[in-house]
């Protein structure tokens, strides 16, 4: 199955909190929820973590490396200066334009 | 230093958890003995082969880029059963940094164990928003028209720097290259450095 | 937009509070029982009898005051315990 986002691909972190609601055990860093990043490569198909911490059935989803800017995550930081982050698929939204 | 000792607590649960896994069968005394010997063979000396080798051999650093997973298996390692192991090219304009926020993802099978300061909470805390910060206490400045990319290690795999060779090293044996690297360098808190008595 | 703060304390990427802390050095060798515990989760691993993924949910689920003030190995063997004790494999009484 080919990846849904190619390299290069602009996509948006969704910016959901559900831990908040429950536990739950997340791979997906609080600081890059809502954010826009773009994608270096898809990394491959793995279990997703998110199920395999409760003990249950967990379908394979593509994982990403995608790659955000630092200063528009914490409002500080050398310009130029960036973060690569690995993200599942689920928690990626493509952005238009 | 030694690392801190458990409480009589820790020490009791540890040993009625094993008791009771080894009466029911479940596993042995010498299988824990046999992986705790296995474990410490591990070091940082694999990744530091690596990449010396990378450095003197084109056609290996492009596989090791490409496969860090098949790279580390001509070195006899094998990474059955561990997760797949990525290997982030540093170049003069681009410099990597490896951390794992949320937990201490590290990539034991060519590194060894992660040092204590990799597992602890400012490293884990402060990589991410201040890597030029983290690098000054190890005496590390990275020139501002160089990116600093810090990698979190959030999923399935276990990231290891390739840096940039050193300056004067050219001609230099991959065992003499492999001396200049350590946990420190391959994470990217410190740059290899070819120390005085060596360059000359 | 700003970073919001974490909503959960094992998140720790950027976390303001640490911002001025220090990061040791220093790398002492494991001791005797964090080797233990260490050889003991892999034995686990490689039976199938445990998961990564569900010793860092346990670990994550510690209160913050054993999160940050057990040692590593400390952390590790709590939620190795715990993990075996929801899948059935000991019970509570095996390990109290």
């Amino acid at each position: 199955m080919s990846p849904e986002f190619a390299a290069g691909a602009r996509v948006q972190v969704k910016n959901n909190r559900p831990e908040t609601v429950m536990r739950l055990h997340l791979r997906t860093p609080h600081y890059v929820r809502g954010r826009q990043g773009i994608v270096l490569r898809a990394l491959g198909r793995f279990p997703n973590p998110e199920d395999l911490a409760f003990n249950r059935p967990a379908p394979e989803k593509m994982l990403y490396h995608v790659l955000f800017e630092q200063q528009p995550v914490w409002n500080e930081g050398e310009a130029g200066d960036t973060l690569l982050v690995e993200l599942f698929e689920h928690w990626l939204e493509p952005v238009e334009g | 230093m030694a690392a801190r000792e458990p409480s009589a607590a820790h020490v009791a649960l540890l040993e009625k958890l094993i008791g009771a896994l080894t009466s029911k069968g479940i596993l042995t005394e010498a299988e824990i003995a046999a992986k705790k010997s296995a474990t410490e063979k591990a070091s940082p000396e694999t990744g530091a082969r690596m990449v010396a080798r990378a450095w003197t051999n084109p056609e290996f650093r492009t596989r090791l880029l490409a496969d860090g997973t098949a790279a580390a298996e001509e070195f006899g390692i094998s990474l059955a059963g561990n997760p797949p192991l990525g290997v982030l090219e540093d170049t003069p304009a681009l410099h990597h940094l490896v951390v794992c926020t949320l937990c201490s993802c590290y990539p034991r099978v060519v590194l060894g164990f992660p040092p204590h300061w990799y597992k602890s909470t400012a490293y884990r805390a402060r990589a991410v928003r201040d890597p030029r910060g983290v690098l000054a206490e190890w005496g590390t400045m990275i020139p501002a028209g160089t990116q600093i990319r810090v990698v979190d290690s959030t999923a399935d795999y276990r990231w290891m720097v390739l840096p940039v060779q050193p300056e004067g090293t050219e001609g230099w044996s991959e065992d003499q290259l492999a001396a200049l690297l350590g946990a420190e360098e391959l994470v990217g808190v410190a740059l290899p450095k070819v120390a005085k008595a060596q360059a000359a | 937009m700003d970073t919001a703060p974490s909503p959960t304390h094992h998140d720790l990427g950027g976390n303001p509070k640490y911002r001025c802390t220090a990061v040791e050095p220093e790398n002492p060798a494991l001791n005797d029982f964090d080797k233990r515990v260490d050889a003991l989760r892999v034995v686990l691993r490689e039976k199938g009898l445990i998961t990564t993924d569900e010793q860092r949910l346990k670990i994550e689920s510690l209160p913050p005051e054993e999160y940050f003030g057990l040692s590593y190995y400390e952390k590790w063997l709590k939620a190795m315990a715990a993990v075996l004790v929801s899948r059935g494999i000991v019970s509570w009484e095996d390990v109290s």
